[in-house]
């Protein structure tokens, strides 16, 4: 009789053997992910060099892609000038854009009239990182880039996905019409520069 | 164009050759499945502007193009 309960009870244990096991497995693995995490030595290494490596290629990307001027521009100035498309100024004969376009990199699109110099308003327009974490971002350049291939070549869509706000809300005005003037003293030396050669 | 990486090249290849062109369609359409804009920079012929030309299709590529650009989509900041 206890020799048939013994031998029950060992049929009984391995039965349940497999059974035990798969929580014994997760606790394994679970404690070995703990650990693995709180590993110095099992982290991705900070690469200090990164972001400006990333950079140096999002300046040569720019550069390769719009004209001397507006790479002079970015380069001297830290923003490029885009004209509007949609009115243009007829009394001159040369189709001067009514309104032009600041393209500032990470920062709200500025849109403002060039005769007068008056500010139109602020278009907050980002290009989001879509695996979801929105951790990271474009190089600066790159966010250039993106904001003028975007606009040369839909004007119409960027504007309607931005959020418009006056100028003041992001920028300060005082900085931008700043910008605007050192860019008509950029301009005004660039053709001096050009009439000489 | 990556967030956190800047310019990152998904392929290259001939487009006159068969092999190439099918490796360049199925990375083009990868792109925008995931969401991406395609844009072409281009000289526009009239002012000799430059310009961007967005593209939905890959038979929209001017056959003069070296080079197609993937950026994130626009949304409002």
């Amino acid at each position: 009789m206890l020799l048939a309960l013994l031998a029950l009870l060992v049929v009984a244990a391995v039965l349940a053997l497999p059974l035990a096991a798969r929580p014994v497995a997760r606790w394994r693995r679970a404690r070995s992910a703990r650990r693995a995490a709180a590993s110095p030595f099992d982290q991705p290494l900070y690469d200090p060099g990164r972001e400006r490596r990333a950079e140096q290629r999002a300046r040569e990307l720019l550069r390769s892609c719009v004209n001397d001027e507006e790479w002079g521009m970015y380069r001297d100035l830290g923003f490029i000038r885009v004209e509007g498309r949609h009115a243009r100024r007829r009394e001159d004969g040369r189709g001067h854009a009514a309104y032009a376009y600041l393209l500032y990199p990470h920062k709200p699109i500025v849109a403002y009239v060039p005769e007068s110099g008056q500010l139109l308003s602020e278009y907050c327009v980002e290009f989001p990182d879509l695996d979801g974490r929105g951790r990271t971002r474009l190089p600066a350049s790159d966010d250039v880039l993106a904001k003028w291939m975007a606009l040369t070549s839909d004007e119409g869509m960027v504007i309607r996905r931005a959020n418009m706000h006056l100028v003041g809300r992001q920028l300060d005005p005082a900085r931008v019409r700043r910008d605007l003037w050192r860019l008509a003293e950029w301009e005004r030396r660039r053709q001096r520069a050009l009439g000489r050669s | 164009m990556k967030p956190g990486h800047g310019e990152v090249l998904l392929a290259e290849g001939d487009p006159r050759v068969r092999e190439d062109e099918e490796r360049l369609v199925e990375e083009f359409r990868r792109q925008l499945d995931e969401g991406m804009w395609a844009a072409v920079p281009t000289t526009s012929p009239g002012t000799g502007r430059r310009e961007a030309e967005l593209v939905q299709h890959y038979a929209e590529i001017p056959p003069e193009a070296e080079r197609v650009i993937f950026f994130p989509r626009a949304s409002g900041g």
